[in-house]
């Protein structure tokens, strides 16, 4: 019996839970809306959507392969990175943005700096900034849902608000069309309603916690209110939630574990920065939208939180 | 904190069961503390119950032979936390022959409190709860202590043998606390038990009132792990909180295991020294898990054996319980006094040593008792940074293993803590 008997550190069993289980889980959540943006816009953005993923398992895969790591692609990371940029990208763009896109977010913004738990920014939404800075053609050309590709582009909700002062009836939309994803906008980004049921699924099963999602778009609401183009306290704030990436962006990208704070204090203070961040850039800068940025900036910013808001040690006050 | 899987059903219903060796492997330390020297030598003829070792020192514990027979040898022999200690072998003769008497309840009652402490210490007694300190030390406070916990929570999974005791010996462990409170001259008592363990907080009611007692708060803890640590229990029942580095002294509170309290009961009533304790042998490996009353140095093949036939090959062989207990190289170990249990896991029960680089999901953090970072600390190990690691208080970290447990990459977080503790060590001695 000897040579059989194993020995190692305790704890000597484990939660039946692994990071393939609970990347495939946020995966399954966010299904739902992708198939909203296919019924929206068409094909096109099947398409799309399946060569992104691919893309991003292909790169995972050869990098792992070439530096000889354990090739890990099963685990669900990688094909969620595809997905989440798919789903950050508009609906007509051409099939090579996804493969330039992903390959970027995998070998440059994830293999690179280490692999899974070693980058420091959110690799789909690197991609996507990689993307919207290189083609900002392609990038910002969007369509109305039901709409083929070849009609005339489409602006989205809170690029029409950037442009002049106008309310939510004169774009035509209502708070419905928001909340369903009746507008303008990312494959992934427009179906509220669907993306909040994801979020609610994996907040019933702890994947995530509010933290984020809720300092994020409290704060946003907030700004966004008090502090409009028409005068203080005049701002729209359901607008505001449901026109651009928030959803998306709170529930699914900003909570990205590897790019986010650990304590819950931290997340607080990540959430409430990129509301800041991205009222201010849909405000002042040039970009009618700013979650992605937001994000990424506060990406950089969590090692410095994790360092300044520990939780209180037992026994030391 | 975090509700772990049940396990505890596969020997909870057991009544204790008792178990005598043909040889036992009697370690010279079993405890925290200075190690003792042996007072027999090969070809003796000894008692059960006799004491074989013991050293002058402040803290340490003497060693009693657990069966009456021959001494074999002296020698070196595995140790289940050591790996390797000098140890005491006895052939077991079968008769159990002994010279002690058990004491008059006139006389228990008549016992100074310097007489009931030196008792304890003759006794052998060391915290059963699996840290070994020497219990006449903690009955000899260097603070005023006001307040008494005694531990019934045990909260890792597997174990049963302190409930058991509860179950079976409710009376007798409350005789035990009240030699303690003699010692102490505490006036508050708490009896903790966890909520997954409703026969014992029902024996226990059912004993206080039939009792003149009235004193004594039964403090009924949910069932987390690990509720059963000694700041942990402090926290949740005072509301207090042990000083970083500090000791429950500090905020005037002792805490005893039950099944101390119960060994305290027997050497003073039964002029019982400590050469056996009860233990659970589980695990799914196992035909018939049970709690036994096994002797101090029984090896552990003879108590797997005893709970056999085995159903398939060990692969793992832990001695206390899962969360914390230490895997051994071999089932020739002997038990000691500090031994909770022994889990025989079988192939599909052994984790995978593979792991992956940390996620950060934060779960971890979120769970860890005593409010630190793991992940952080398990990071920094891992680079060899171990200024970091010391930054993020890697010295308050109590081992519970409860990271490693919820961790989705399955980390080795408590080697990577545990080295990280180690090397400071090391480097701050130099």
């Amino acid at each position: 019996m000897e040579d059989n008997l194993l020995v190692s550190f305790w704890p000597h069993i484990q939660m039946k839970d692994s990071i393939s289980k609970i990347m495939w889980t946020v995966f399954m959540c966010l299904v739902p809306a992708g198939i909203a943006g296919v019924y929206f816009f068409g094909l096109h953005s099947l398409l799309l959507i399946f060569i992104s993923i691919i893309t991003a398992v292909l790169t995972e895969g050869s990098i792992q392969l070439i530096r000889k790591n354990k090739i890990t692609i099963y685990d669900g990371t990688a094909a969620l990175t595809g997905l989440l940029l798919a789903y950050n990208l508009p609906p007509t763009v051409p099939f090579w943005i996804p493969i330039i896109g992903s390959f970027f977010a995998i070998a440059i913004a994830k293999q690179a700096f280490g692999g899974l738990g070693r980058n420091i920014f959110n690799p789909a939404l690197s991609a996507r900034v990689f993307l919207l800075l290189s083609w900002p053609t392609y990038m910002t050309a969007f369509v109305k849902p039901f709409g083929s590709a070849d009609t005339i582009s489409s602006a989205t909700p809170l690029s029409i608000l950037k442009e002049g002062e106008k309310t939510l009836s004169d774009i035509g939309l209502t708070y419905m069309d928001l909340f369903l994803g009746r507008r303008a906008g990312c494959i992934g980004e427009v179906a509220v309603f669907l993306l909040l049921l994801g979020a609610l699924v994996l907040l019933f099963l702890k994947i995530i916690t509010l933290h984020i999602p809720l300092s994020f778009i409290f704060v946003l609401a907030i700004f966004s209110w008090i502090f409009d183009k028409q005068g203080l306290f005049k701002g729209d704030v359901l607008f505001s939630i449901m026109s651009g990436g928030v959803i998306l962006g709170a529930f699914f990208m900003a909570t990205d574990y590897v790019t986010s704070p650990l304590t819950k204090k931290g997340k607080v203070v990540f959430g409430i920065g990129c509301g800041l961040l991205t009222f201010i850039i849909r405000r002042f800068a040039g970009y009618p939208e700013g979650v992605s940025f937001s994000i990424l900036i506060m990406n950089a910013f969590s090692p410095l939180i994790d360092r300044i808001f520990k939780p209180p040690v037992y026994g030391k006050k | 904190m975090v509700k772990i899987e049940k396990t505890k059903f596969l020997t909870e219903h057991k009544p204790i069961e008792r178990f005598i060796p043909s040889t036992v492997y009697i370690p010279l330390i079993q405890h925290t503390g200075k190690p003792t020297l042996p007072l027999v030598k090969a070809g003796d003829y000894v008692f059960l119950g006799q004491k074989i070792a013991d050293i002058e020192a402040n803290i340490t514990a003497p060693v009693h032979s657990s069966v009456s027979g021959k001494i074999k040898a002296i020698q070196t022999y595995h140790h289940p936390t050591l790996g390797g200690a000098t140890a005491i072998v006895v052939e077991n003769d079968g008769q159990d022959k002994t010279e002690r008497l058990p004491l008059k309840e006139e006389e228990v009652k008549n016992l100074t409190s310097k007489e009931l402490r030196l008792k304890i210490r003759e006794a052998g007694i060391v915290g059963l709860g699996g840290a070994g300190f020497p219990t006449y030390v903690k009955l000899n406070p260097p603070k005023p202590v006001d307040t008494l916990i005694v531990n019934g929570a045990e909260c890792e999974p597997y174990l049963t043998g302190d409930f058991r005791l509860m179950l079976e010996k409710t009376g007798q462990i409350i005789k035990g606390i009240e030699l303690i409170a003699r010692c102490l001259e505490v006036k508050n008592i708490y009896i903790a038990i966890e909520d997954n363990k409703p026969e014992a907080i029902r024996a226990f009611e059912k004993e206080l009132k039939s009792s003149p007692i009235t004193h004594y708060k039964l403090h009924i803890l949910k069932s987390y792990y690990p509720q059963g640590g000694e700041k942990q229990l402090i926290k949740n029942i005072l509301k207090k909180e042990v000083p970083s580095g500090g000791l429950p002294f500090d905020v005037g509170v002792v805490v005893h295991n039950v099944a101390t309290c119960f060994a305290i009961y027997e050497a003073v009533y039964l002029n019982k020294p400590l050469y056996e304790r009860v233990i659970t042998v589980s695990g799914s490996c196992l035909t018939n898990p049970k709690n036994i009353l096994a002797r101090i140095g029984t090896p552990i093949r003879d108590l797997i054996d005893f709970c056999g036939p085995l159903k398939e090959r060990p692969r793992k062989i832990v001695l206390g319980g899962p969360m914390m207990g230490v895997a051994q190289y071999t089932d020739e170990v002997p038990l000691i006094k500090t031994t909770t249990g022994v889990i025989v896991f079988g192939e599909n029960e052994v984790l995978s040593l593979e792991e992956s680089f940390c996620i950060r999901c934060g779960r971890c953090v979120k769970y860890c008792p005593v409010g630190l970072m793991p992940a952080i600390l398990s990071l920094s190990s891992q680079s060899q940074n171990w200024q970091l690691a010391k930054e993020y208080n890697v010295f308050d970290c109590i081992e519970c293993g409860l990271c490693g447990y919820v961790c989705p990459a399955k980390r080795n977080m408590v080697q990577y803590i545990k080295s990280a503790k180690l090397v400071l060590l090391k480097n701050e001695r130099r």
